[in-house]
């Protein structure tokens, strides 16, 4: 269903914008907490659009509200590595660097979409996810290549979420008319400028892409690691705790 | 939403006026060459014909002094009140309200920006600034020592917290000191937009199901009273005013700005529909204003010395965001002078 190819677009970039807002007032530098929120907003607005949309695709007269607070886990569509807790700042610029990149390479082929309300979309996204990319980048460089305590953290930050970019580029949960008729980016196509783009990153902040033979999987089929129940719980408490208010 | 344009239209004529004063001094540069007396002159002189202040101009030492401290206090309250809203954030019931409050957080991170800007071209560096709000040395505004215990308490901060700030602040776009009024000028739109969407928070709160409204107006109640005394003590027992005023740094007293919050927020609870937690609270024909019962000022001083509700957990937290932060500034620092000597060898 076409529905659910958007849902777990919007997904990545709602988990993403909740795990990002808990910064909000612990960043190490007023400067960021300015830029994170400020990132939180923009994968947030993401969310909302493409939330609205696969609500009008699926049909059933469900809005973003709807959609983002009254799916059970089960339901959510994004990948494992946004719902990863936000560990230490290290953790944290490694996930924007891996998940930055992977939408920017997403948004941007996207924009070529056959289904013209997903183009017009990524168009607007694509602009939004290079300033993260630069971001992260800049904050890898910092790390990476600054204090030895900062490269020891960037390294284990590494090893820690490397296994999570995996699932970024599995192509099967998607139906393959989608991908046959233009309407969605085969991830498996993103993979390679996906990597170069790390890749050239990290050794320029004297880091290395690390060893691993572990990918683990199941965040687009709605099986996801002990943490989204936590997060969910959080953000849809009050939402449920009224049924059918308007706020 | 009565009584908010007014404030609006007042930032705007200062901002004018501004524009106005910096076309006049281009024409010379009276304190460049004046010495000792000369330069206190000048110094009078500017601040009575309501000109500014500049960074580069002589300023007796307690004026620099006192706007260091003022605009201290008022970049730290920015950086406080990030927490109890910030509470709210992975909580907020919609997504369009969670956006809101996401980019209302943000505006006051930046605005503690721009007012750590404008005190340090006093002289100071923010890092010492911060190190005295670490240290309990300067203060921020004693309403962010209250929880927020529910999601009408976002309504509530922005309808009545920024209300009061911006009756507060307003007047600070005149103020003498050059910096400090453009600071105020982009804070206080800023403010009367947040204002209004706390506002419109508790609208909708106001007009749903009785349990939103029960938390709606248990906000109100909440809040009222941190609100009025954030105008400070009575006048008879401020100690900063007199000089503030001469300076124009100060240009209303407390208890005209909070007479004026009354009477621009007793209206706005007529159409919210919601009870101010004041059984004195009505109008005044003769005199035109709102009569109200006072804060508790002795609350307020325990709330000032230290022992609110929430003081130790808001200082706890900065001063864990600072420390678990170290490495990272550290390390830019670190990646910075690295690039330095790469640049300065190549």
């Amino acid at each position: 269903m076409r529905s659910d190819y958007v849902l777990a677009l919007a997904d990545d970039g709602l988990i993403a914008a909740q795990r990002l807002a808990e910064w909000t007032s612990r960043a190490p530098e007023l400067e960021e907490d300015v830029a994170l929120a400020n990132i939180a907003l923009d994968t947030l607005g993401q969310a909302r659009l493409l939330l609205s949309y696969a609500g009008e695709l699926e049909g059933a007269g469900r809005d973003e509200d709807d959609l983002a607070y009254l799916r059970d886990e089960q339901d959510f569509r994004n990948c494992q590595l946004v719902e990863l807790d936000n560990g230490d700042f290290a953790v944290t610029i490694v996930k924007l660097l891996c998940f930055a990149t992977y939408q920017h390479e997403l948004y941007s082929a996207l924009r070529r979409s056959t289904d013209e309300r997903l183009a017009a979309i990524a168009a607007k996204a694509v602009t939004e996810t290079e300033y993260h990319v630069d971001h992260a980048r800049l904050w890898t460089l910092r790390l990476g290549d600054g204090t030895p305590e900062a490269h020891q953290r960037m390294t284990a930050a590494l090893g820690r979420i490397w296994p999570y970019t995996h699932e970024l580029f599995e192509t099967g949960w998607i139906e393959p008319e989608l991908l046959a008729e233009g309407v969605a980016v085969d991830p498996a196509t993103l993979r390679e400028p996906w990597l170069s783009t790390v890749d050239k990153v990290l050794v320029e902040a004297t880091l290395a892409v690390p060893d691993d033979d572990w990918a683990p999987t199941g965040g687009r089929h709605g099986v996801h690691t002990e943490v989204m129940g936590y997060l969910l719980a959080e953000m849809q408490y009050l939402h449920r705790a009224h049924p059918g208010a308007t706020w | 939403m009565p009584g908010a344009s007014g404030l609006l239209s007042e930032v705007a004529a200062a901002e004018a006026e501004l524009r106005a004063a910096a076309d006049r001094d281009r024409g010379g540069d009276g304190a460049g060459v004046a010495a000792g007396d000369e330069l206190a002159a000048y110094f009078d002189e500017v601040v009575g014909a309501d000109q500014k202040i500049e960074p580069r101009d002589w300023m007796p030492e307690a004026y620099r002094k006192g706007l260091v401290r003022q605009i201290a206090q008022h970049a730290h309250s920015e950086i406080i009140g990030m927490q109890p809203e910030g509470n709210w954030l992975s909580r907020a019931p919609s997504l369009a309200r969670k956006a809101i409050l996401l980019a209302k957080v943000q505006d006051e991170a930046g605005h503690g920006l721009y007012l750590y800007a404008a005190a340090e071209t006093l002289g100071v560096s923010r890092a010492e600034l911060f190190d005295k709000l670490l240290s309990g040395r300067q203060k921020y505004s004693s309403i962010f020592n209250y929880p927020t215990l529910t999601w009408a308490d976002v309504g509530a901060i922005g309808w009545l917290v920024d209300g009061a700030a911006i009756v507060n602040q307003v007047p600070l776009c005149r103020c003498s000191y050059g910096p400090y009024a453009r600071a105020m000028i982009r804070i206080c739109k800023e403010e009367s937009f947040h204002q209004r969407q706390g506002f419109d928070l508790l609208y909708t709160l106001a007009r749903g199901t009785d349990e939103q409204r029960a938390m709606a107006q248990d906000a109100v109640d909440r809040w009222w009273y941190p609100s009025l005394a954030m105008f400070g003590p009575p006048d008879a027992e401020s100690t900063h005013s007199t000089q503030s005023m001469a300076w124009k740094i100060k240009r209303f007293s407390n208890d005209e700005l909070r007479q004026k919050f009354v009477d621009m927020t007793a209206q706005q609870a007529e159409v919210l529909g919601l009870n101010l937690p004041d059984e004195a609270l009505g109008y005044d024909q003769p005199s035109g204003h709102w009569r109200y019962t006072q804060p508790d000022f002795g609350e307020l001083m325990r709330v000032i010395s230290g022992d609110g509700p929430c003081n130790r957990q808001r200082i706890e937290h900065r001063r864990r965001a600072h420390d678990d932060g170290a490495w990272v500034r550290d390390s830019a620092a670190a990646y910075a002078a690295k690039q330095r000597t790469r640049k300065a060898a190549a």
